[in-house]
């Protein structure tokens, strides 16, 4: 069952020095119980894609644009264009959010226990004190210790891991369909990435919800999602299940993300490789493909192929790739 | 909190030794002023040096500096006596010496003076601390749009309006040009002689000092409450699925009240050293007045006096701001 379908979503931002095309036509599906990963690096519109229909973004200097379809406990719901209100509803109950950096994430002068109850009471007419159970039952299911006494602590007081699991506690509080990770381990040390990467695979297999996992780390992907969609200047420029992608990369930017990746299996004193150039500038992206200018593999190409952006094209079975390499293999998408 | 009267016992320490240092600096700077403060007893056309020599006998004027300064820090914690006999004045603890150009203990003219500046700082506390926070919520929800723009308008001109003309226009409008004026035109009338005189005699005053504060508070609570909406916290707020009213009122505010009271205390403390120019203005009997006379006068007792108590106010506001935020910050208590 598809939960989330975002179609050609399109995020604009006005600025003085002009418009800026964050998210440039972004689509994929959202199954219940999946993984799904956007990687990229900063600036490739992974984290955009996603505030933008959370109603999160500043709206005043913002044009969204597109289809996002949520499937809700009263139905199918557009979240593009939707009030702020009907938003308000949809953020923590339906679709839930985690962050990257949970030292700053929770509020630095109320309890942990006042901001986990706050969650559950704006979407639950209930007592205080069916909350604060819910609280209790939380924490201790993401791995606090003591959680009753816990509630009265405050953020200060928690680590870095601690605070992110807080976090997900705090997430799941209303039981969400939809996770949206938002680079939750970039700010966490390595061993404490690792239990929370396993903690959020755990409880996403006791409640069966979805997760869109946001991050630039394809070592993280690997051992957490089922599909991966990599996203460059705004678009998406891949697009398949995490095997292949791993397996058989397409697109010459997801090769380079994996080539800069340090392999245990590759020996010592080989040097890693690093794609060559910088991520283009969101505001003169013309019309042509975005990663030319950074791209080996262009001159196997015709003088002139690299002018026009080429198509999202399923090359085989579940694989979709945004590439002109791949111009006359399978269909478009 | 068993850690928090550690905190303030080590830092009431520190505020006293301050304060020590404060009243040595204070002393040491007058006393090198090119006066002869004997003489000064005396008026403006005395010659005579034998009253001159009397009096630098009964205050002590003779002695040589450290004594003097013995003798007036005993004298605020037992009392001093000046003159010796059936002439002597004594002036009970604390003493801050004998003014002769008032001809009264020093203390007995603070006492008479502080209330007056109290009551004057404390309505334009209230005053602007609603007016500042409130347009600077309504400017910064508003952002952009009308209310904002008005608000920064009152900002501009609050903030380029000098306190003398803003008083002196409400006197010409409100108490000159006004037929039938509720407002006094003959200054201050204390309370306890009579409550509602003191009221309308103190409202012009309160307006007067609140405008200029009220238009800096407006900007200041404007730009924190901005600031603070960026903080990752807020977007943690929102992705709950929080109302923007709660956001604001739980979440933004309460992160801006730390700097608020700050800047708050500060300018309280500031103020109860004397509000120079409204007082000025109204012809209140403040220690704003109190300490222009004194400096017009040359009368250098109250001088020091009134500089040792401004500082002495600014120190222990210092200190219970520090104590208050173990109370609104968390992370200070620890």
């Amino acid at each position: 069952m598809t939960l989330l379908q975002v179609r050609d979503l399109r995020v604009e931002f006005k600025t003085p020095d002009g418009l800026v095309k964050a998210v440039a036509g972004v689509s994929f599906d959202l199954k219940a119980g999946e993984t799904v990963a956007i990687v990229g690096e900063s600036g490739s519109g992974k984290s955009v894609t996603n505030l933008a229909y959370m109603g999160l973004l500043p709206s005043s200097k913002t044009n969204i644009t597109g289809s996002v379809l949520l499937e809700t406990d009263k139905g199918v719901v557009e979240l593009i264009g939707m009030d702020n209100d009907g938003l308000r509803k949809v953020r923590g109950q339906d679709i839930a959010m985690i962050f990257q950096d949970p030292m700053s994430a929770l509020h630095p002068y109320y309890t942990i226990g006042d901001q986990l109850i706050e969650a559950h009471q704006v979407h639950n007419d209930v007592d205080k004190s069916v909350s604060r159970d819910r609280a209790i039952e939380l924490l201790s299911l993401v791995g606090v210790a003591d959680p009753a006494e816990r509630l009265k602590a405050y953020p200060h007081q928690f680590s870095g891991g601690m605070r992110q699991r807080v976090m997900i506690a705090m997430a799941l509080m209303n039981n969400p369909k939809v996770l949206i990770a938002d680079e939750p381990t970039t700010a966490l040390d390595v061993t404490v990435q690792a239990q929370i990467l396993k903690l959020l695979r755990d409880l996403q297999a006791r409640f069966g919800m979805a997760v869109i996992l946001i991050t630039h780390d394809l070592g993280v992907v690997a051992g957490a999602a089922d599909r991966v969609n990599v996203m460059y200047g705004g678009r998406l420029v891949e697009s398949t299940g995490v095997n292949e992608l791993y397996a058989n990369p397409m697109m010459p930017y997801t090769v380079g993300l994996l080539d800069s990746i340090p392999r245990m299996d590759q020996g010592h004193g080989k040097r890693l490789r690093a794609i060559p150039g910088q991520p283009p500038s969101l505001i003169k992206l013309g019309e042509g493909c975005a990663f030319a200018a950074r791209c080996e593999r262009k001159k196997e190409l015709p003088e002139g192929t690299c002018e026009t952006s080429p198509e999202l094209r399923e090359v085989k079975a579940g694989h979709l790739v945004r590439c002109h390499l791949y111009e006359n293999k399978g269909v478009a998408k | 909190m068993s850690g928090i009267w550690a905190y303030v016992t080590r830092r009431l320490g520190l505020t006293l030794i301050i304060l020590l240092a404060v009243s040595f600096a204070v002393y040491v700077i007058f006393s090198l002023l090119p006066y002869d403060p004997a003489a000064l007893t005396c008026g403006k056309n005395c010659n005579d040096p034998g009253i001159i020599e009397a009096n630098r006998v009964r205050l002590g004027y003779d002695k040589p500096f450290w004594e003097q300064y013995w003798l007036f820090l005993s004298g605020l914690f037992v009392g001093r006596s000046f003159g010796t006999g059936a002439a002597a004045i004594f002036c009970p603890a604390p003493s801050f010496g004998y003014s002769f150009q008032q001809h009264g203990c020093v203390t007995n003219l603070l006492v008479d003076a502080l209330p007056v500046t109290i009551y004057l700082a404390v309505g334009a506390l209230i005053l602007w601390l609603i007016v500042g926070v409130g347009l600077g919520i309504i400017s910064a929800k508003f952002r952009g749009k009308i209310w904002d723009t008005l608000s920064t308008a009152f900002v501009l001109i609050g903030t380029s309006l000098p306190t003398f003309l803003t008083g002196l226009m409400l006197i010409i409008f409100l108490v000159i040009k006004l037929d039938g004026s509720p407002f006094p035109s003959d200054g201050y009338t204390a309370p306890e002689e009579d409550f509602g005189q003191f009221l309308l005699s103190m409202v012009l005053p309160w307006v007067t000092l609140a405008f200029a504060f009220a238009a800096i508070y407006t900007r200041f609570v404007r730009s924190q409450i901005l600031e603070i909406s960026t903080e990752d916290y807020i977007r943690t707020a929102k992705a709950k699925g929080l109302s923007d009213g709660r956001i604001l009122g739980k979440h933004t505010l309460r992160a801006a009240l730390a700097p608020i009271v700050t800047m708050a205390g500060l300018d309280f403390a500031g103020l109860l050293g004397g509000a120079i120019l409204t007082e000025a203005v109204f012809n209140l009997p403040g220690m704003g007045r109190l300490s222009l006379k004194a400096v017009v006068d040359i009368d250098l007792p109250v001088i020091v006096a009134t500089t040792i108590l401004a500082a002495a106010i600014v120190v222990v506001m210092n200190m219970i701001l520090d104590i208050a935020y173990a109370f609104i910050d968390p992370r200070v208590r620890v």
